[in-house]
């Protein structure tokens, strides 16, 4: 229980964030007088906690690849790459969701828009890293090269997310204009919407270092295999 | 003292080897040429939108090419002297260094080259000449890191071209919406904040190169 209680924490979280999610009372201005939005708000409690888990999933991966680099630990290496991969996932469904989200709201699944970039760009960056990763045999030299590209994209992916919406017009809600933020504008949030936001948010990180670490014993596991046979 | 001593000792054998093997310079040089013939034949003499975005297009592709070479010469042997000489952050900077400049040649070259044969549509030259002179130092930094990593990966100017794309994409996208100034007679309000990030971006892809590519060095 005491190693594990973060896990139930994640599965509670979520089950409230699925029911309350398409249960709770949308605000009346934001959703249905201000906006098109209608009843689609709800995905705003299932999309955005995508994107803000896989930013914060990535810079778990980046923690690792510091790590590498001052201790080559496999371990370290793993870490990394597992939890880059994890977000890769998170950040193809944020896409999906949005996407789908985007159909009816905009009229069609792409549409240039400036957050809809920086999400191909975060997809594209981290393919591009485990191709690099797949391309190197040696071990030690992948984890090396893998890590200092990670930490390279990491630091320029960052600086952009936060730079491209605001100096283009974005569709996204609260994006009108130049001052587009590129996560959320707080002002048409009501209480209630909080509530169920956070805990969403709190609920698919924990879920997705559940997932990294799992698959990151697994390989400790296939690994020990290996040498032992 | 020392450092500074290296470096310039780093990149004056740079330009020694360009200028007794002339080959890799006028190599690019026709690429440069023949890749904007090519273009001029497909589009003739094209309106101002698809002028800019030709033209970084093809910026692109000119420092994919001119860049990768900087690292896939040298041989793992002369790598290793190198190394015993001058350490490895005076190597990345003379490489940072040497590639800027051969870019901003570079860059010129092809905005004369496009100014002749796609038509001369600039309202503002002088400006946008030195809009391209930071654009090709901007490129320029971040390809050379990338060529560093996929040498090391004992890889092609393929790789780089996959790992550079998706990052180069804010710089390119800044040089565009500054480079529309040029266009354009009415002087547009935010160009210096616009300038201000692309220094602001450069400084910080110098300064990761030269924490991370000790790292990528050592074997």
């Amino acid at each position: 229980m005491r190693r594990y209680w973060w896990k139930i924490l994640s599965i509670v979280l979520l089950l409230y964030a699925f029911t309350a999610g398409f249960l709770v009372k949308l605000p009346q201005q934001v959703a249905y007088e201000e906006s098109n939005m209608y009843e689609s708000m709800r995905n705003f409690f299932f999309h955005v906690p995508m994107w803000f888990s896989q930013m914060a999933i990535i810079t778990v991966s980046l923690v690792y690849s510091i790590k590498y680099l001052r201790n080559p630990m496999l371990k370290n290496d793993w870490m990394a790459a597992e939890f880059a991969a994890t977000g890769t996932v998170m950040g193809i469904l944020g896409l999906i969701t949005g996407a789908i989200w985007a159909n009816y709201t905009w009229g069609a699944p792409w549409n240039n828009d400036p957050k809809q970039i920086g999400a191909a760009i975060a997809l594209l960056v981290y393919l591009a890293y485990f191709v690099l990763r797949n391309s190197i045999t040696d071990i030690d030299k992948r984890g090396r090269i893998a890590a200092v590209y990670n930490i390279f994209a990491y630091f320029i992916y960052i600086p952009m997310v936060m730079i491209l919406p605001r100096m283009v017009e974005s569709l996204h809600p609260g994006g009108k204009g130049v001052e587009g933020n590129p996560g959320l504008s707080g002002n048409s949030l009501d209480p209630a919407m909080r509530a169920i936001f956070w805990p969403a948010v709190l609920g698919w990180i924990l879920l997705g270092v559940w997932i990294s670490t799992l698959n990151v014993r697994t390989r400790v596991l296939e690994d020990r295999k290996l040498t032992i046979a | 003292m020392s450092n500074t001593k290296h470096i310039v000792a780093l990149f004056r054998k740079d330009l020694l080897l360009e200028i007794r093997q002339q080959y890799t310079f006028y190599g690019i040089l026709l690429y440069v040429a023949s890749t904007i013939f090519v273009l001029y034949l497909a589009m003739g003499q094209p309106e101002d939108k698809v002028w800019n975005g030709l033209f970084w297009m093809i910026q692109l592709f000119i420092c994919v090419n001119a860049v990768a070479k900087s690292f896939l010469q040298e041989s793992r042997g002369r790598m290793l002297y190198f190394y015993s000489i001058a350490g490895a952050r005076d190597f990345i900077i003379s490489k940072l260094l040497f590639n800027a400049a051969l870019m901003v040649l570079m860059s010129i070259t092809s905005l004369v080259l496009f100014r002749l044969l796609l038509g001369d549509v600039l309202l503002n030259p002088l400006l946008f000449t030195g809009i391209v002179c930071l654009g090709g130092c901007s490129l320029s930094l971040v390809f050379t890191f990338l060529a560093a990593i996929a040498a090391r990966a004992q890889q092609n100017a393929a790789l780089m071209a996959i790992l550079g794309f998706p990052l180069i994409i804010p710089q390119v996208l800044i040089l565009m919406r500054i480079s529309n100034i040029a266009f354009s007679d009415v002087i547009q309000s935010g160009l210096g904040q616009l300038i201000g990030l692309l220094v602001g971006l450069d400084i910080l892809v110098i300064a990761l190169s030269v924490i991370l590519f000790p790292f990528l060095w050592k074997d």
